[in-house]
């Protein structure tokens, strides 16, 4: 068996024909479009925000280029089971983190690879509350959205049509939803635990909804569960957006740049964006479009609207507001561990298979927002950093909790923080290598992200006792997804783009990624990502057949 | 020291069907590192070695793991975690500046150099630095703990756990794809996944890790 070319050496998707993901050595054909060919739009990231756009844009009939400044990967060729290894689908570049709570960036949110961020996501695939798109009005904090849940609820059925997502008949939550298109997975024993937990406290728990096939799908095979889903998925059963929007994507007509990293939008003298500069195979090169989608998530992206900055833009593009890179959100991430005497084996199966939303449900307590709790997989690296980032261990007493391993459980929350604009994303004066400005990331926890995490940490700890875990320890300093940073709205003064995401400033300067969020909501986002980026597609359509674009 | 999974060898896979081939090229290189240093001077190496040796201390029964190669691999290849924390320098200088403050520690409170001292001076310095009471012109205003949590630890004990080794001291499963795992329930072990020696059954145990495949 031969291993294909090394990923970052040079481009893939070159010379007409970009990787078939799903076959050893193979390729598939791919139009591609002349540097002074002015493309109807560039999207610039193609993540759970960018992957269905380019898709859904190609197919209705635009000619678009998606860039992304990671390589072109083959799962069954370039993954190996190994977490260290994989750390290559992270964004490694440098960032700079401060604040009262910096963020630990890399592998906890930040993807660089075609198909971004969901080669490495854990698969969870949840529905916002619909309360949340106007927790404002409806709940009392953080911000409204623009967009009507009903409408959501539409497209949050559509991309879990498109990704297949394997999830229980009847979930215990929130309004009705249509059966998942596929069967739950197994609960391995971690699952089982958490389930017993909630069942002995009373509250409901399901087996969780995962963009992983549960049967054969496609050219994808069910799920194995060989349980390294957060370092790539080595068979192609995880429905990632690089073996799913991707290929529709260019079967309609899209190119897709690998290792091509955009680092200005151009402006011109109309007020009207004229394409993008980018770095690829050694040098500074321009596209043109009548169109551009920036979908590099909550960091990249107003990192390069500040970075476009011009004489007649001084505080970066689509910023009038002076919100662009304001109201970054991450999502409380903390954990409560224990010790079973029987062997668990976390390590078998995606890490998440059980959940409980009960929390984001709830709303007897005395903080705003909610959050979800999952059972807990982590492999060697990642649970030797928890043991010593949560109990400052090391030497001999480090090696004997590590020896515990296949006796422990866990249970993780993903919970909502408030947005606040002082927790934000700017212009460091470090360099990465394409010469471009790094960005700083600044986070601080609230007083009410801190009591919403108590909350968490004291329902876990009861759950886990409540199943006989022993030597129970908390891991009190973890954070995850990422949103804000060009949040949308009903009026320019407070928001970036409005509910098209579509800036208010720039005519044909678009935002779609987890930027957009006004607030975060107590579960994991790339569903709702995906299902605006679906919905924006729609949308654009719609506007273009107007002549509104 | 303790022998939980007696006999098992994660290594014995690598022919199976658990183990894919870029899995193998990847083991491969992991295991045949060169042992000398790319990016530290022989007096930071000497260091870097005492301290490996206290945060992540390895049986006397087997070659060591060895993690001064692994960090001095990082910082030569310049593998970066995605992040920096504001108050460190990047991370190859915060490494010199760190273990240069070590040293001169070590001369403040025991008249030598950090590797000449006993494990306990040792680890008695290693828990200052990790409760943020070093502090000297020689850190140039690096938080001692910070350095602790954010570079020592880390670069340390993930090489540790990224090697075969670890994961047979603790009975992880290793690469597992395409094979993956079919006995998911509590108490369920696959074929090819590690027997855990209960107490006085360490010889059922070595046998059966033996054909553990």
């Amino acid at each position: 068996m031969t291993v294909s070319a090394d990923p970052f050496a040079a481009p893939r998707a070159t010379g007409g024909r970009a990787p078939d993901v799903f076959k050893r050595g193979a390729w598939v054909p791919m139009r591609q479009f002349d540097e002074n060919e002015i493309v109807d739009f560039v999207v610039v990231g193609t993540g759970a925000g960018g992957g269905p756009l380019i898709a859904g844009l190609a197919e209705g009939g635009f000619s678009v280029v998606g860039f992304d400044a990671g390589p072109y990967f083959r799962p069954l060729e370039d993954f190996a089971s190994d977490e260290r290894e994989q750390e290559k689908l992270y964004w490694t570049d440098e960032r700079v983190v401060d604040g009262a709570n910096p963020l630990t960036m890399g592998g906890k949110n930040s993807g660089k690879a075609v198909g971004g961020s969901t080669v490495h996501f854990a698969m969870v695939s949840l529905r916002f509350r619909p309360e949340w798109f106007k927790s404002r009005s409806a709940l009392g904090y953080g911000a409204d959205w623009p967009l009507d849940w009903r409408e959501m609820w539409g497209y949050y059925t559509k991309a879990e049509k498109a990704l297949s997502i394997s999830g229980p008949v009847n979930y215990p939550w929130g309004p009705k939803r249509p059966r998942y298109p596929y069967r739950a997975h197994e609960l391995n024993g971690a699952a089982v635990l958490l389930a017993r937990g909630a069942e002995a406290m009373g509250i409901k728990w399901t087996p969780t909804p995962l963009a992983t096939v549960s049967a054969p799908h496609g050219q994808s095979p069910p799920c194995v569960y060989r349980g390294f889903c957060r370092f790539g998925c080595s068979t192609n059963a995880k429905q990632s957006q690089l073996v799913t929007f991707i290929p529709r994507a260019l079967r309609a007509g899209a190119e897709i740049r690998d290792l091509a990293m955009v680092g200005r939008i151009e402006m011109g003298s109309d007020g009207r964006a004229t394409g993008v500069h980018y770095h690829r195979e050694g040098r500074w090169r321009f596209q043109k479009a009548r169109n551009v989608v920036v979908a590099g998530y909550a960091i990249e992206t107003p990192r390069l609207l500040l970075a476009s900055a011009t004489n007649k833009y001084p505080d970066g593009l689509a910023n009038s507001s002076g919100l662009v890179g304001k109201n970054l959100m991450t999502q409380s991430n903390q954990a409560v561990f224990g010790t079973m005497a029987q062997e668990v084996r976390w390590y078998k199966g995606p890490p998440s298979l059980a959940i409980t939303e009960h929390w984001n449900y709830d709303d007897r307590k005395d903080f705003a927002g909610g959050y979800c709790w999952m059972a807990q997989g982590p492999l060697p690296v990642e649970w030797v950093s928890i043991q010593t980032s949560s109990r400052g261990l090391w030497g001999q007493a480090l090696r004997d909790e590590m020896e515990k391993y296949n006796h422990q459980v866990g249970l993780k929350m993903v919970g909502e923080m408030l947005p606040d604009e002082r927790n934000r994303v700017t212009l460091a004066d470090d360099k990465d290598q394409y010469g471009l400005r790094v960005a700083r990331v600044t986070y601080s926890w609230g007083d009410n992200d801190k009591a919403l995490i108590q909350h968490a940490l004291g329902q876990m700890q009861t759950s886990l006792e409540m199943v006989g875990a022993t030597d129970i320890f908390r891991q009190e300093d973890d954070t995850n997804h990422l949103a804000g940073t060009a949040r949308m709205g009903d009026d320019p003064a407070s928001s970036v783009v409005n509910s098209d995401c579509r800036s208010w400033d720039v005519p044909n300067l678009w935002v779609c990624d987890g930027s957009i969020f006004p607030t975060t909501g107590g579960v994991n986002p790339s569903l709702t990502i995906t299902s605006i980026a679906m919905r924006t597609a729609d949308r654009i359509r719609a506007l273009a057949a107007r002549g509104e674009l | 020291m303790t022998d939980r999974y007696p006999g098992y060898d994660v290594l014995a896979k690598r022919q199976t069907q658990s183990w894919n081939e870029p899995t193998r090229q990847v083991i491969d290189r992991r295991l045949a590192i060169p042992h000398g240093p790319r990016f530290f001077s022989p007096a930071e190496w000497q260091t870097l070695n005492a301290a490996c040796d206290r945060i992540m201390p390895q049986p006397k029964d087997r070659p060591p793991v060895p993690l001064p190669a692994y960090v001095d691999q990082k910082l030569a290849d310049r593998l970066l975690d995605g992040y920096r924390y504001a108050q460190l320098p990047p991370q190859g200088e915060a490494w010199r500046r760190g273990l240069g403050a070590l040293d001169q520690a070590a001369e403040k409170a025991h008249g030598g150099p950090f590797h000449g001292l006993p494990p306990d001076q040792q680890d008695g310095l290693l828990r200052r630095m990790q409760e943020g009471e070093l502090a000297d012109a020689a850190w140039a205003g690096m938080p001692c703990k910070v350095f602790f949590e954010h570079r020592v630890i880390p670069d340390i004990t993930h090489a540790y756990y990224a090697h075969p080794i670890a994961w047979n001291e603790i009975g992880f499963g290793g690469p597992a794809s395409p094979r993956g795992y079919v006995r998911m329930a509590l108490d369920r072990r696959d074929p090819w996944e590690a027997v855990e020696a209960a107490p006085g059954e360490e010889a059922a145990a070595r046998r059966k890790n033996d054909r553990v495949r």
